[in-house]
């Protein structure tokens, strides 16, 4: 994105960034990001998760500081180095999991950090007031002496705002402010907004969900893999371009493949909901079905509640009403073990997030390759483990799965991130199992493994495998799936057949705006 | 019983209840801030060691204070480092000083002092004395009630005040003053305060420099005022009782402090009954009547409390980037 900076010092934007970078580690969670945000206009910034969207903020807010970079605040530079300096130049931020004390009071919250003297006393007292004025101003009701765990979600939001704006914030950062709010919370809080551009203040919105975007925004920028992708006048652009740009137009990896011969119903989903960790509902009144060699892939923009429905039917969440059945047998795997009764009933799981749900990366590569069927006679003597069957079957699958350096004796924190997801494939596929259920396989991926990881799952099909594959790159789902359902907002939104749809009406649908037998909001 | 004997039980529970209740208020702060401190009674034995001392030593009183405050103070600087700045397990650092200060005070004071690890009786000047409140000698003369002023309110060392006018003022410091919001908040939510623009590890180490001076101020109690010297172990593991009161105060100052006085109750009593026979049982044995209120600690905390939720971020060393 290349714009001419605020250089007239009349009026210069609330915010400018100039070549931001950060790293995590072997991250590279910002990549030369350039940034103007105009005074006086609600401005978002959309990308899938992972897209560098929150960190970038928090460098705004002084939570972490830059590797390199400027970042100017109403045309000039500052360095941000805590979040007391953020705001001192009038940058408030309301962020996605609330920065609220919840044994204390609303007013007691409200002054935390901006307490005066001594006693607080004369401080809550102006609090007080001040929340009074600022509630009739921009319609912000909350009681000032409630205790905030006893409020509702919305009305914990509002303390978040309020709080930055008795500081006196004049640029206010939104981290994915709705992704906790009910449908009319979400309302209330845009007409807040609406209110606070009004008043001259700029608002700044990070969000993945597209229909937020063009209900408020003025201008619009899109992250992708940590890069400004591009900024646009929300006028100017559709939920379909911008989808597009946050999803990213990659090369069709072709995958050759004969058409599918979809054999009886190996898993049924029948009105499953599914809520997170912060109960709410995450997968709503979901059904479908996947047929004996068959890939249905499961297409959507992250945080739709893709994540939630693997792993309920993985067996480690729990449903809150629903059932799931496979081979035509209900099954209950519901409790602690739920995973492993997924097991024995003969459904695989790669999960979505390898290192934190698939493997134990302080291991060497042959305990990995056995994790989960530890119990099996295969690997075990009673209570003992037969290590010498265990290190051979892990020769022989890493051997299989082209897994390199071919050392089962390798710690797994050592192997690339494609390697390590073929030692998860090769323990979960060498199982033979009837069902497969697959993650984000090739997220993190170098390109080679990508084509070999698609194989494998073209093959599993091919014998006769029921697999339900989930993954937010669309090329990947439109090559693998024989059937694609969208999924938006914890529901499946459409159903499409991946030889005629088009990317631009699966993105489409993925925002949640052009739908197919499913419900619009 | 009789009057006196009551009288005289309620004398004893202050002056057992006042290092628990010095201790709890001590733990109180750092816990509250986040930080959990198993290490109170570790402190105290550092300071009560110190105190005697250096008392001893000097003959002079408030230097032998000062020593056991210094002392008390260090050590809670020790374990703030390894709680906080270095991240280290919490538990494990308390656990490490309890053990080292056991250790530690006996070998000293056998290498200074020869006598067994115990340091020499403290010679005039050395030691706190009781004060005698104003009129305690003619209020004593009422019947009945004037005891109760004269002989339990009266006659105890500045300690014994000095711990229960801590009480008000914790309560005062928690819920009405800059510090104590941010000391609460930072136990609960430490991500909030910093967001807040505040430095998380400062406030947390203010508050470890609160809970060095009151475990200073515990342990100097046990070996300059209520004893006259320093005895093996001789915090016998009120630290750990003081910690068990927080927690049945659910962290709350005023709670904390009747708790602490059940608890220094129950001492008295056991010291009362100790060869008493008992209607239908006869005598009891010394040893039994001892641990009681060791087996009650048990039972309260197993039973009666509910639910004691702690701070929230209790034990957790703070980390800023992911």
């Amino acid at each position: 994105m290349q714009r001419p900076s605020g250089a007239a010092a009349a009026n210069p934007p609330a915010i400018e960034l100039k070549g931001i970078n950060k790293h995590f580690g072997p991250v590279h969670a910002n990549r030369d990001i350039d940034l103007v945000v105009e005074r006086g206009t609600v401005h978002g910034i959309v990308g899938e998760n992972g897209a560098g969207k929150s960190t970038l903020m928090s460098i705004l807010y002084g939570f972490y500081t830059a590797d390199s970079g400027d970042i100017l605040v109403n045309g000039l530079v500052q360095k941000i180095t805590d979040s007391r300096h953020a705001l001192g130049l009038g940058i408030g931020m309301v962020h996605q999991h609330f920065m609220l004390v919840d044994n204390f009071t609303v007013l007691e919250n409200v002054i935390l950090g901006a307490e005066g003297r001594f006693r607080i006393a004369p401080a809550l007292h102006k609090a007080r007031a001040a929340l009074k004025a600022l509630a009739a101003e921009y319609k912000l009701d909350v009681d000032p002496d409630a205790i905030i765990e006893e409020i509702s979600v919305g009305q914990q939001q509002r303390v978040e705002i309020l709080k930055a704006l008795y500081r006196g914030a004049d640029i206010l950062i939104l981290d994915e402010p709705t992704g906790v709010l009910t449908p009319e919370e979400a309302d209330d809080l845009f007409r807040v907004l609406r209110t606070l551009r009004e008043q001259g203040k700029t608002v700044i919105l990070i969000t993945h969900k597209l229909r937020e975007i063009m209900a408020i925004t003025d201008n619009v920028s899109v992250m992708r893999q940590g890069a400004m992708v591009r900024t646009l006048k929300t006028a100017d652009t559709s939920p379909g371009e911008l989808a597009e740009l946050m999803v990213g137009r990659r090369v069709l990896l072709q995958v050759e493949k004969q058409p599918s011969l979809p054999g009886k119903p190996m898993l049924e989903v029948k009105k499953l909901t599914v809520n997170d960790d912060r109960k709410v509902a995450r997968v709503k009144d979901i059904s479908l079905t996947v047929r004996a060699g068959e890939i249905v892939g499961i297409a959507g923009v992250a945080g739709n509640g893709q994540s939630e429905l693997l792993e309920c039917i993985a067996g480690m969440r729990d449903p809150v009403s629903g059932e799931i059945r496979l081979a035509g047998d209900k099954i209950s795997l519901r409790g602690d073990d739920g995973g492993r009764k997924a097991r024995l009933a003969g459904l695989a799981h790669v999960p979505e997030d390898r290192q934190r749900m698939g493997l134990v990366t302080s291991f060497e590569a042959w305990e990995n390759s056995i994790l989960g069927y530890e119990y099996t006679e295969q690997f075990g003597r009673g209570p003992f483990l037969d290590i010498k069957a265990a290190r051979a079957h892990a020769e022989e699958r890493i051997k299989t799965f082209d897994v390199r350096p071919p050392n089962p004796r390798l710690k797994t924190a050592n192997f690339s991130g494609g390697n390590q997801q073929k030692i998860v494939l090769a323990r979960e596929l060498g199982q033979d199992p009837d069902v497969l259920i697959v993650g984000q396989p090739t997220r993190g991926v170098d390109i080679g493994a990508i084509e070999f990881i698609h194989k494998q799952i073209i093959a599993m099909r091919d014998a006769g495998k029921a697999i339900l594959l989930v993954s937010v790159e669309l090329d990947e789902i439109r090559s693998l799936s024989d059937r694609i359902l969208v999924m938006f907002d914890g529901r499946i939104v459409g159903e499409a057949d991946p030889a005629k749809a088009t990317e631009n009406e699966l993105g489409l649908m993925m925002a949640g705006i052009a739908a197919t037998g499913g419900e619009t909001r | 019983m009789d009057w006196p004997t009551i009288i005289s039980i309620l004398a004893a529970t202050l002056r057992f209840a006042t290092p628990l209740l010095l201790a709890c208020l001590a733990g109180l702060y750092s816990e509250r801030a986040g930080v959990f401190d198993i290490g109170l009674e570790g402190k105290m034995l550092f300071a009560a060691f110190f105190a005697a001392a250096v008392a001893a030593v000097t003959g002079n009183m408030w230097l032998g204070l000062l020593a056991g405050l210094g002392a008390s103070l260090s050590t809670a600087m020790v374990q703030g480092v390894a709680a906080i700045t270095l991240k280290g397990n919490q538990i494990i650092a308390g656990v490490a000083i309890n053990m080292l200060a056991v250790g530690l005070t006996t070998f000293l004071g056998q290498s200074w002092f020869r006598q067994g690890g115990r340091t020499p009786p403290l010679p005039q000047g050395g030691r706190f004395l009781p004060i005698q409140l104003p009129f305690a000698a003619e209020i004593g003369q009422i019947p009945y009630i004037g005891p109760l002023y004269a002989n339990v309110l009266s006659g105890h060392s500045i300690f014994v005040y000095l711990a229960f006018l801590a009480v008000p003022i914790t309560a005062y410091v928690l819920y009405r003053t800059r510090f104590g919001l941010r000391l609460r908040a930072v136990g609960e939510n430490p991500k909030a305060v910093d967001t807040a623009g505040i430095a998380v590890n400062l406030m947390r180490y203010k508050a470890v420099v609160v809970t060095g001076l009151l475990c200073g101020l515990a342990g100097a109690y046990f070996s300059i005022a209520q004893g006259s010297g320093f005895g093996n172990n001789m915090t016998a593991g009120k630290g750990y009782i003081a910690l068990a009161a927080l927690i049945f105060a659910k962290w709350k100052p005023y709670p904390a402090m009747f708790a602490c006085l059940l608890f220094g109750f129950l001492d008295a009593l056991q010291i009362r009954l100790q060869g008493v026979a008992m209607p239908v049982i006869g005598q009891v044995p010394v040893q039994a009547i001892q641990a009681l209120p060791y087996v009650l600690t048990v039972i309260l905390l197993a039973g009666f409390i509910g639910k004691a939720v702690g701070p929230k971020a209790g034990g957790v060393p703070y980390t800023k980037e992911r």
